[in-house]
């Protein structure tokens, strides 16, 4: 699923600035699970926020709502009645979200709580892996299901390059070198033929704004 | 003067050019080849280029320029390689995947043939976190592997990545790096052997410390007759100080300096370092001469260019071949 964390509290803070009465907006899907954006981390934020109003003095309204997902407009709606108390929102949702909710209500300023990192993993509670990057393009079958394009910090889809390093990417110690992952794993399946060959040039896929399609769905959208 | 010329080993490439470079000619001619390196300025300095080429001149036969190497900003290879055309050295002009798509790619390329240079080294480039702008974005629209197979296309095709026809195609003598010291070793000649696949016409190595790992990566390469489709030539890089050498062991990805190197250079007078650093480049260098396999060294003496001269001399491939 798609992993955020949250953006500084001095940023948050800034943003709001001149706005009085502030709805902090949930969001139940991703960012939920990755334990940064549902009503729990509201009301964290909330209570972190207003302890900084207090010692500075500034008098805010603060409420928190959270929707189901803020990336479908039908979990939307029941924030219509609300809006128009409010100066401003913040939205704790990733990237999607935050354009959804800035587009349904478009008279109202939106900002952002978050920052969107990745598609990714849960490894530990509260700790997560970037797994994807939404090429649009998988080769994971190609890679001993271990992505070149998000692990490998060239992106090489003919690796491993020369800078492997103590089994890690040469960035660093802490990145272990997907090539050599893919190789051990691909050796271990005696799939090494699959990499031996030459892979052609990558037909970027996301280099302009996707919309999909599924085809069961096709004619429904069908002009 | 003792014969350079090593007819047991040349791949079987000789019948027609592909460039028409004197390194290409050299080569072809069976000589054993020797290279050198030369990193451009930061900054707009053109007598620093021509100080440096001038102890390269006569002493190798091609001079790698480097593409922002470490990530950090520099003249930009194909300029700085005209400039060492003007003169007189024949340039090996590199290229990463790192700073630039494969349309920037093409283009430079036809530019920099449209100029006279006749080799290229395609590289992945080290990974922008290293240099002075740590927040760029990488490119690595195509991995170095794709940047010879499309070098290729263009010159024996005559087209580009894309598909079109190239009016006048540039015809590049193709080199790619290796690096047998990274992990895994294993897998290091098959992907020399991708390499070969994807058109390198020549492979020019790492620094090369660890001789008993090169031996028996060339041995590989051997075997699997992988060194009578191309020219190996083994990267040497003179160790200046002791300092260099433990940086070199600790810091720098993928390199392999064995303990003796050090432990070589500790038992030499402090002032007699630099030489037994030279030292021991020669010996490398001539043990390289009788490798079966091997088809020249690559000689990076990185900002240590004046010493070239001497170390060619030292290391006795002097003169250089006229071709």
């Amino acid at each position: 699923m798609v992993k955020a964390e949250r953006k500084p509290i001095e940023e948050i803070k800034d943003a709001i600035n001149g706005y009085e009465k502030v709805l902090v907006t949930g969001c139940g899907g991703c960012v939920s699970v990755c334990l940064v954006g549902g009503q729990r981390e509201v009301n964290e934020l909330n209570a972190q926020l207003n302890i900084y109003l207090k010692n500075e003095n500034i008098e805010k309204q603060l409420d928190g709502y959270t929707v189901e997902r803020q990336c479908n407009d039908q979990f939307l709606e029941e924030l219509e009645p609300k809006i128009d108390n409010y100066d401003c929102l913040l939205s704790m949702a990733c990237g999607a979200g935050v354009q959804n909710l800035a587009k349904r209500f478009p008279k109202i300023p939106v900002f952002p709580v978050v920052n969107t990192v990745s598609i990714g993993i849960d490894k530990d509670i509260g700790m997560y892996e970037e797994r994807c990057r939404a090429c649009g393009h998988c080769v994971l079958g190609y890679t001993g299901g271990i992505c070149p394009v998000t692990r490998c910090s060239k992106g090489l889809f003919n690796g491993p390059c020369g800078g492997t390093n103590n089994e890690c990417c040469e960035v660093s110690q802490e990145i272990p070198c997907a090539w050599l992952d893919i190789f051990n794993r691909l050796k271990a399946q005696d799939r090494l033929d699959d990499i031996k060959k030459i892979y052609v040039p990558m037909e970027w896929h996301n280099q302009t704004p996707r919309t999909i399609i599924q085809e069961p769905y096709e004619k429904r959208y069908s002009v | 003067m003792e014969s350079d010329t090593k007819p047991d080993t040349q791949p079987e490439m000789k019948s027609e050019m592909k460039s028409g470079s004197n390194f290409e000619k050299i080569l072809k001619a069976g000589h054993f080849a020797f290279t050198g390196e030369l990193g451009p300025p930061r900054g707009c300095n053109v007598e620093h280029i021509k100080e440096k080429a001038s102890f390269l001149k006569g002493n190798v036969d091609m001079v790698n320029i480097t593409d922002n190497q470490t990530a950090m900003v520099r003249m930009s290879s194909w300029a700085a390689a005209i400039i060492l055309m003007g003169e007189g050295l024949e340039p090996n002009y590199q290229m990463v995947c790192r700073d630039r798509n494969r349309l920037a790619m093409q283009a430079d390329l036809l530019g920099a043939y449209a100029h006279g240079l006749r080799n290229i080294l395609c590289l992945s480039g080290d990974h922008q976190q290293f240099g002075d702008h740590p927040f760029s974005k990488g490119v690595f629209d195509i991995d170095s592997m794709q940047l010879v197979a499309m070098v290729k296309k263009m010159r024996d095709e005559g087209k580009f990545l894309g598909g079109a026809d190239i009016d006048q195609p540039p015809k590049m003598f193709i080199g790619a790096a290796a690096n047998p010291f990274a992990e895994p070793f294993e897998w290091r000649v098959h992907r020399l052997a991708k390499k070969i696949e994807a058109g390198a016409d020549f492979i020019q190595t790492q620094c090369v410390y660890n001789m008993e790992k090169i031996r028996e990566w060339i041995k590989q390469a051997n075997d699997m007759g992988l060194t009578e489709k191309t020219y190996i030539l083994p990267g040497v890089t003179p160790m200046k100080s002791i300092g260099m050498a433990r940086y070199m062991q600790s810091k720098v990805p993928g390199m392999d300096v064995p303990d003796e190197i050090i432990k070589r250079l500790r038992g030499v007078n402090r002032k007699k370092v630099a030489d037994e650093g030279i030292a021991i480049a020669c010996e490398q260098i001539e043990e390289f001469k009788e490798m079966k396999g091997v088809a020249g060294v690559h000689m990076m003496a990185i900002e240590w260019e004046h010493k070239v001269p001497e170390i060619a001399e030292r290391a006795k491939v002097l003169p250089r071949p006229e071709v």
